[in-house]
């Protein structure tokens, strides 16, 4: 028979409302997930890397009829592996949800002293986990194939990185509040939302090409300002601390509208029963 | 919580607990240090006549105290104003039809579901507003939630065990594997386990954090009459040996005859009727509980027993 180890420090951690160990503990639960399933590796890895060579040849191509593209080399590449940091962050929210939701799981976790701040944290960190997985060997890659590195941005592109994954994660973690208010029949939203924002943000052409009203669409984007400072960097080698500053500023407004809403979603869904129900 | 002296005395005294047996106040809990209980002492707590063992511990409070607890969902009510009070210590077994409204009670119970009405503490904590510590206290298992099926039983168990704040996870888990006879399953994945074997593990998942409250769905469904009776020796012996208050809602008359000391009777969101098994099988003058249940389920809705 088990012996009853001691309570006292497990009930006092459960009183604290952040807990490293709990937020490891999610982290733990999507590590052995990945550990024993090669084939998700392999698609992370995967898509950037196919979407960077497709824009490798196009760049190359692009390069021998336009001055301006042989200018700024690399431009569609830039962009395009900057905008997987955004694809895949936001996924990497939504599909880290979506997993707890497929396996049944999200009852069993919530019946712990779990928080749901806790969680929150443990998909931002995870998030970040499968861009640098995803997105880092495309960007290597792309080096010896193309004679192309988006690290000759410079520091500058920790900080493109940064606000693009920002980004990512307010959006994320609004889908994901809103697939907790709906149930899984609406789990499409998780890929919906990031490729509709995407001609909106302006990634391999200049905000001023879009019609003026989506002009302003663009402006509530970070994203947008994050590829108008990539472009200022590239074609005039400056940083646009402009850019750069409202777009961390915007993200700033998408977490916290993120975070809200997914706390709200949490309170409804606590009161409709859905943390029971909601299942493939 | 936190009683004081003279109020421990009122309790000692209204129990006629010998002055040998008294029992050590530490941090509002009461130790009885024992070799024997002896039969004549029935607290209502945790103390139980078959108790052999030389230490029980029981709580002052309550394991469970629900008020006018009422869900429903749109026109649906789903639960209506019930009340109890769970003994800690004891086993209560939950009965009612599909529909009764059990599920509803013990995910409200759980913190999964918000009530409209009515309070809830477990443990001496309100669910309110101190949620997290009672759920470090308490635990859950059911056949009908299982566990991540890509992980590793040892992974799953790992990852509660981290959740739940488990000092030395390595070993609690395998302590419970040796137990619970299944450790020759750690690494196996838990979407390939039988009915059984995923029964075990999931008791393993509901005892990971040493629990002082245990919330049972259907414990025994769908296991074969060896296994299900083994897991209802295991239940006995956490209860005795631990102390462990066990809710436990079942369509098992018999499993709740032989667990249960106290019984709710639920029909239509109601709690209809209780008390042990014999009192109602004597009130309803059936030969056993299935009856007493049958009576229930079958008699017109707000008809008398």
């Amino acid at each position: 028979m088990t012996s009853i180890d001691p309570r006292a420090s497990r009930i006092a951690s459960a009183a604290q409302p952040l807990s490293t160990r709990r937020v490891g503990a999610i982290v733990l639960r999507n590590y052995y997930l990945f550990k024993g399933s090669w084939p998700r590796v392999l698609e992370l890895i995967y898509w950037p890397t196919l979407e960077m060579v497709m824009w490798g040849f196009t760049s190359n191509y692009m390069a021998t009829q336009s001055s301006m593209v042989a200018h700024a080399a690399g431009i569609f590449l830039g962009a395009a592996l900057l905008w997987d940091v955004f694809l895949r962050g936001q996924l990497g929210i939504s599909i880290t949800f979506l997993e707890e939701i497929w396996s049944r799981n999200l009852g069993q976790m919530f019946i712990t002293p779990l928080r749901p701040g806790e969680w929150l944290l443990s998909l931002l960190l995870l998030s970040a986990a499968r861009v640098v997985i995803g997105v880092l060997p495309a960007a290597l890659l792309a080096i010896p194939c193309y004679g192309y590195s988006v690290f000759s941005l410079g520091p500058v592109l920790f900080g493109f990185i940064m606000a693009l994954m920002m980004m990512s994660w307010g959006i994320g973690i609004a889908v994901s509040a809103v697939i907790l208010l709906n149930g899984p029949g609406s789990e499409g939203l998780a890929w919906l939302a990031t490729f509709l924002l995407a001609p909106l943000s302006a990634v391999y052409y200049p905000v001023s090409s879009l019609p003026y009203w989506l002009q302003w669409v663009a402006f509530v984007l970070p994203s947008s300002h994050v590829f108008e400072g990539m472009r200022a960097m590239m074609f005039h080698d400056r940083i646009d601390w402009t850019n750069l500053a409202v777009a961390f500023a915007l993200d700033l407004v998408y977490l916290a509208i993120g975070f809200l809403l997914f706390l709200r979603s949490f309170a409804a869904a606590r009161k409709r029963g859905a943390l029971l129900q909601t299942g493939e | 919580m936190g009683k004081t002296d003279t109020e421990m005395n009122k309790l000692i005294l209204s129990y006629q607990i010998a002055p040998s047996e008294r029992p050590r106040i530490e941090r509002g809990r009461v130790s009885l240090l024992t070799p024997n209980l002896g039969p004549a002492i029935d607290v209502g707590l945790a103390v139980r006549r078959r108790s052999a063992v030389s230490s029980i511990t029981m709580s002052l409070e309550p394991a469970i105290d629900v008020d006018a607890l009422s869900k429903s969902f749109g026109k649906i009510v789903a639960v209506d104003r019930i009340s109890f009070v769970v003994s800690a210590g004891t086993t209560i077994g939950l009965l009612g039809g599909n529909g009764a409204g059990k599920t509803t009670t013990i995910a409200m119970l759980l913190g999964l579901l918000t009530p409209d009405s009515g309070s809830i503490r477990l443990l001496g904590h309100d669910i309110r507003g101190d949620r997290f510590r009672a759920l470090a206290r308490l635990n859950f298992s059911s056949p009908y939630v299982e566990l991540p099926h890509r992980l590793s039983v040892h992974e799953n168990l790992n990852v509660f065990a981290h959740l739940y704040g488990v000092s030395r996870p390595a070993e609690r888990i395998a302590e419970l594997a040796h137990d619970l006879q299944f450790e020759t399953l750690l690494d196996r994945r838990t979407g390939t386990l039988s009915a059984g074997q995923k029964t075990r593990v999931s008791l393993a998942k509901a005892l990971i954090n040493s629990p002082e409250l245990l919330l049972l769905d259907e414990p025994t469904a769908s296991l074969d009459p060896d296994t299900a009776d083994w897991v209802r020796g295991y239940l006995e012996t956490l209860r005795v040996r631990h102390g462990v208050t066990i809710l436990l809602a079942s369509h098992n008359m018999a499993e709740v005859e032989r667990l249960c000391d106290s019984v709710l009777m639920m029909r239509g969101g109601r709690i209809v009727d209780r008390g042990t098994s014999d009192e109602l099988i004597m009130r309803y003058g059936r030969d056993d509980l299935e009856g007493v249940f049958l009576a229930i389920a079958r008699r017109d809705p707000g008809g008398a027993a």
